[in-house]
């Protein structure tokens, strides 16, 4: 048996996405930059395209900047606001401690450029206090971002809210979308954000193409130079066939969600009652408030890297916030954010269900999953000593 | 196609000597639970030979694999040769492991230390510490040396 279970980390792209990548390979090579007709022939897709993802997210077309993925808007958006707040004096960037990496490095790097950085904390259930960002957004602040959904743990964030805030105080807000896009209603009016980022390869397009969306007004800095294409933010002949791709996609996600998320949320409530009853775990971030699809639990006395080994050998792909999967030293920020200790935190698992998934690769995750943790803790000294007492369990 | 060799998984996949010995002569425990990785050794000793072995293993799948590897090369050897087990040798009869992971295998060498170390000292047999460079100085193999800055 083959279970996919990683889709926050990338999807198989759809056959609506793959039928517009190919298409447009094949008939519009033209550049849009270029006059002749084959280039022309191109630009219009490329406006077609920009409207049809424009009046998804309920944005205006000149608003949509097509970019490498939502890495490069994260960062596109972030020094965009930062070096607009700079010449206004304004140097504070405020933002969670369970952003994705592409919004923390990048806060990392202007903090030693002499931005003062401020990462708020969130809740044991991993969502972000409103009354906390309240207290902290000000009028020194050049930019807030805050994710609407969260990777590792699924949270959905109270962005409305805080965009209120700093719409009321006169600062810029950024959204990471990402996770989000595809999945739930994402609307950036309703939102109210002055920046969101997003990545076609999270719901079924393709990798390599994103989209920064920039409220018109909002400052707009390119990150690439070197031609005049998206009205002279982003530079670099468009990759036309994936950002068809990445549109098609997109609207197949949007018109399926009402079904997709139905069958999500009954997998994931399975997988969540089901994973709950192994002893001495414990789900990862609010029950209610999370993306439908994502479960995430941390299994006391074992390490994630060999849990997920193992699965893989059964047939799962799912992913884990452990030190050793992440080639870094320390367990997921995300899990240390929500208060679980470096202990607990290396024995995570995370699943990430797709559209794709049925009742019967639950059934068979909940076999394969307990078999796994017991086998684990059994070689597990850690495990031994907290059977025997002499080490108190966390979970 | 996979992270670790054949060798490694097949020592991950099937480690040899797992478990406990409960009338152990000698028991190493290193590393931490903070750092995702500890390791415990359990000796049997007759005639100055290593006569039994055994391990179990809180980590990821090379701490795994290199216990299981290191449990397979002392087992029958004197106390001495034991001794010079290092986490290269260890980490060369696995067929390599990535870069990042060769931290792991540091705690094989020193829980065959400690193991043979606790049997010395319960026997009260003496020992020449120079033998022992990893179970007495480091009590936790170092995280520091590669912190990666811009990551």
């Amino acid at each position: 048996m083959f279970v996919y279970a990683d889709h926050a980390a990338t999807t198989r792209i759809s056959p609506e996405a793959l039928a517009a990548y190919t298409a447009t390979a094949e008939e519009f090579y033209g550049n849009p930059s270029s006059l002749h007709s084959a280039g022309q022939r191109a630009k219009e897709i490329l406006d077609d395209c920009r409207a049809r993802i424009a009046k998804v997210l309920n944005a205006d077309a000149r608003e949509i900047i097509f970019t490498s993925g939502g890495s490069e808007a994260d960062n596109q958006a972030i020094r965009s606001a930062a070096y607009a707040g700079l010449k206004k004096g304004k140097r504070k960037l405020i933002s969670t401690a369970i952003e994705h990496h592409a919004v923390l490095h990048t806060l990392k790097k202007l903090e030693k450029e002499g931005f003062e950085v401020v990462l708020l904390p969130v809740q044991p259930n991993g969502i972000l206090d409103v009354e906390t960002a309240r207290a902290a957004i000000d009028e020194d602040c050049a930019l807030v971002s805050v994710m609407l959904a969260n990777n590792e743990i699924g949270t959905l964030q109270p962005v409305e809210e805080v965009a209120a805030l700093c719409k009321e105080r006169g600062v810029p807000f950024h959204t990471d979308a990402v996770q989000a896009v595809g999945h739930i209603p994402v609307d950036v009016r309703a939102i109210g954000c002055d920046y969101l980022a997003l990545s076609a390869h999270k719901f079924c397009g393709p990798k390599g193409v994103g989209v920064l969306y920039a409220r018109r007004g909002a400052p707009l800095s390119p990150l690439i130079e070197g031609g005049a294409q998206e009205r002279g933010k982003r530079a670099g002949t468009e990759d036309l066939p994936a950002i068809a791709a990445m549109t098609a996609a997109l609207e197949a996600s949007v018109a399926d969600m009402g079904r997709a998320s139905a069958v999500l949320k009954k997998l994931q409530d399975k997988l969540i009652d089901g994973l709950s009853r192994i002893p001495h775990c414990a789900l990862n971030g609010d029950r209610e408030r999370r993306l439908p699809g994502n479960i995430s639990f941390c299994f006391e006395g074992i390490e994630g890297e060999s849990l997920l080994l193992l699965l893989d050998e059964k047939g799962i792909c799912a992913s884990s916030g452990s030190a050793c999967t992440s080639g870094s030293l320390d367990p997921s920020h995300v899990l240390l954010a929500i208060g679980r200790v470096h202990d607990v935190a290396h024995g995570s698992l995370r699943l990430t269900l797709g559209a794709e998934n049925t009742e019967a690769d639950a059934d068979y995750m909940l076999e394969a999953i307990p078999e796994v943790v017991s086998y684990l803790r059994n070689m597990s000294p850690v495990w031994r000593d907290l059977q025997e007492g002499k080490r108190q369990y966390l979970l | 196609m996979s992270l670790y060799s054949e060798k490694v998984m097949d020592h991950f996949k099937h480690p040899r000597n797992v478990g406990v010995i409960e009338d152990a002569d000698g028991v190493g425990e290193v590393g931490n639970a903070k750092c995702g990785d500890i390791m415990k050794m359990y000796i049997k000793v007759e005639d100055g030979k290593i006569a039994d072995v055994k391990f179990e293993t809180f980590g990821c799948g090379s701490a795994i694999a290199t216990s299981s590897m290191a449990t397979e090369m002392i087992k029958g050897k004197s106390l001495d040769e034991a001794l010079t087990l290092t986490n290269k040798a260890v980490t060369e009869a696995l067929g390599g492991l990535p870069a990042y992971k060769l931290h792991c295998s540091v705690l094989a060498e020193q829980a065959v230390q400690a193991a043979i170390l606790d049997y010395y000292k319960r026997n009260g047999i003496a020992y020449d510490e120079s033998k022992f460079p990893c179970a007495l100085c480091a009590h936790e193999h170092d995280h520091t040396a590669d912190e990666d800055d811009e990551a």
